[in-house]
């Protein structure tokens, strides 16, 4: 289980201390696949690289398993279970798509392990296997082996920050398959995901609404979608 | 008959991959010395008469064969400078491998001047693959001063894997080559320096015929107080395309100098060049450790990957 207490995380900027994250609590159990939502700007983004370790609180705790790892760096929280996709996949010259998924692993993964990954994620893997990952892929095909890398983890703890953004209409049905054979197959493991997407909102056993650093509310998806789509304008128009 | 010690075996192994006489044509130096060679019916290996270097005559049509050309230096002091000539025939199809392993444990600098000149039949194809390494703790230094020259008759291709990774603490190569017209040249400069080592890699390449192309690709690590210089010129005498690209990662107190050049003699040439220095992107970083490396971990598999 994770658990967030009180976290707190600001900026300086121009002399003048920003709060990004605000006194914010709140827990995912395991098995549990919740969403976390909101509007540009409103923290969720460094709220998933806080849990990551990528950016340090400024005041607060975040323990897994009743563990306190807010003073473990990224190297550690890893090796301890938790995993993240980036919003924006990093490229690597020279890195193929079978190193990227060796060193996910941890081990040394047959090729054949490693083109199950890519399957899972709808790439064809004969054809990606031995890609470098480079400016040669599109968004959609990052984002895709971005997601093989967490399978390939196979952690208790995965987080997504906005796995949509960025990629075409067609990559992006094929991404909404994924997350919910995800959800579909998660046992003791759990899964956050920061998302403005409706079609993943609704496969949330919660939602957590972020504003301004501080969740506002949170629910089953049956609870808070009336409160965030409003009628005629599709989804989330209180998140713009 | 090769004679080789056991460091003179390593250096091979680094330099060659070789961990047994390799199959073909081979001539192994060792401290300045004849230690193994071997001909085939259609490559001939002879000694220049005044001693300076080796010819080797590869005949005209001669398929899927190779050659191996390592030199050693296991001795502390030696300098030697060395002109290997190929003469490779018409429509053949080859493999050279070449190389300069040092291992200087002494006080005394060791230095090996090869001098490779390449005349490349029409139609002919050649893949050279060139890796120097060096070793050893003594304090003398590592020298290795490459001259590679290229002469490439029409719709001849050479394709060119140069690799100095470790060890070696001054290098000054130059690579001139000049094609006719079809001819095709592909560089793949692979380099790191790390320590107080200095690098500098020069190419001149002329397309001269219509139709030549050349593609030099240099990707370098400079680490520590190290030096690297890249200097590329292609000039296109002719309806040609040439390509330069130097790709180069700093790290701590590191210093490159990138001088990428086109000179276009003819309306019809399309030459570009690229250069880019900078160092290991944060998110890379970030991103590997996500996966459970430690940050020297995820540097050791950026740098691994970017160089090979």
């Amino acid at each position: 289980m994770l658990e967030i207490k009180n976290l707190s995380f600001s900026v300086e900027e121009d002399g003048v201390r920003k709060d990004i994250i605000k006194d914010l609590s709140a827990k995912v159990e395991d098995g549990k696949f919740v969403v976390i939502t909101g509007p540009n700007g409103s923290g969720k983004s460094t709220l998933a690289r806080l849990i990551m370790g990528i950016e340090r609180p400024t005041g607060g705790q975040i323990l897994l398993d009743g563990e306190d790892i807010s003073g473990l760096d990224i190297t550690e929280r890893a090796k301890k279970g938790i995993s993240f996709a980036f919003q924006q996949p990093v490229r690597f010259k020279g890195i193929r798509v079978k190193d990227l998924l060796r060193l996910a692993s941890g081990r040394h993964l047959s090729v054949s392990e490693a083109c199950d990954y890519l399957s899972e994620v709808g790439l064809c893997a004969r054809d990606y296997i031995d890609r470098e990952i480079n400016s040669s892929l599109s968004g959609g095909e990052l984002k895709r082996i971005e997601i093989a890398t967490l399978l390939a983890r196979h952690t208790r703890l995965s987080v997504f920050d906005e796995p949509e953004a960025g990629i075409d209409l067609w990559s992006f049905q094929n991404l909404i398959r994924i997350f919910e054979k995800m959800r579909s197959e998660i046992s003791d493991s759990s899964i956050v995901i920061i998302s403005h997407q409706e079609r993943i909102l609704n496969i949330a056993d919660e939602i957590l609404l972020l504003r301004a650093g501080a969740i506002q509310e949170s629910g089953t998806p049956e609870e808070m979608m009336p409160k965030l789509v409003t009628a005629g304008n599709g989804v989330c128009q209180r998140l713009q | 008959m090769v004679k080789l010690d056991a460091i003179q075996k390593r250096l091979i192994e680094e330099i060659a991959d070789l961990h047994s006489v390799p199959e073909g044509a081979y001539n192994f130096r060792a401290n300045s010395q004849l230690a193994g060679r071997n001909t085939t019916a259609n490559i001939d290996i002879v000694s220049k008469e005044d001693g300076s270097g080796i010819d080797i005559h590869i005949k005209p049509g001669t398929k899927k064969e190779s050659v191996h050309i390592p030199v050693v230096l296991s001795q502390s002091g030696i300098k030697e400078t060395v002109y290997n000539d190929f003469y490779i025939g018409e429509d053949s199809d080859v493999v050279i491998v070449a190389g300069c392993g040092i291992d200087n444990c002494g006080s005394q600098d060791s230095e090996h001047d090869g001098i490779h000149r390449f005349y490349v039949g029409k139609n002919a194809k050649v893949k050279y693959v060139e890796k120097h390494y060096g070793s050893g703790d003594g304090r003398g230094q590592r020298i290795l001063n490459p001259v590679t020259e290229v002469y490439m008759e029409e719709d001849s291709t050479m394709e060119m894997e140069m690799e100095q990774i470790k060890g070696v603490d001054s290098t000054d190569r130059k690579t001139i080559a000049e094609l006719k017209a079809g001819a095709k040249l592909v560089v793949k400069e692979r380099l790191m320096t790390h320590g107080s080592q200095s690098a500098e890699s020069g190419y001149q390449v002329s397309l001269n015929g219509e139709g030549a192309s050349a593609d030099v690709v240099s990707r370098s690590v400079a680490r520590d107080d190290s030096s690297q210089t890249f200097n590329a010129r292609i000039t296109g005498n002719a309806p040609c395309n040439g390509h330069t690209e130097c790709d180069s990662i700093i790290m701590d107190n590191g210093r490159i100098l990138a001088i990428p050049s086109l000179e276009a003699n003819n309306v019809d040439a399309m030459l570009v060049h690229e250069a880019a220095i900078g160092k290991i992107a944060g998110d890379q970083l970030t991103k590997l450790m996500t996966l459970g490396l430690t940050e020297q971990q995820a540097e050791e598999q950026i740098i691994n990957g970017f160089l090979s």
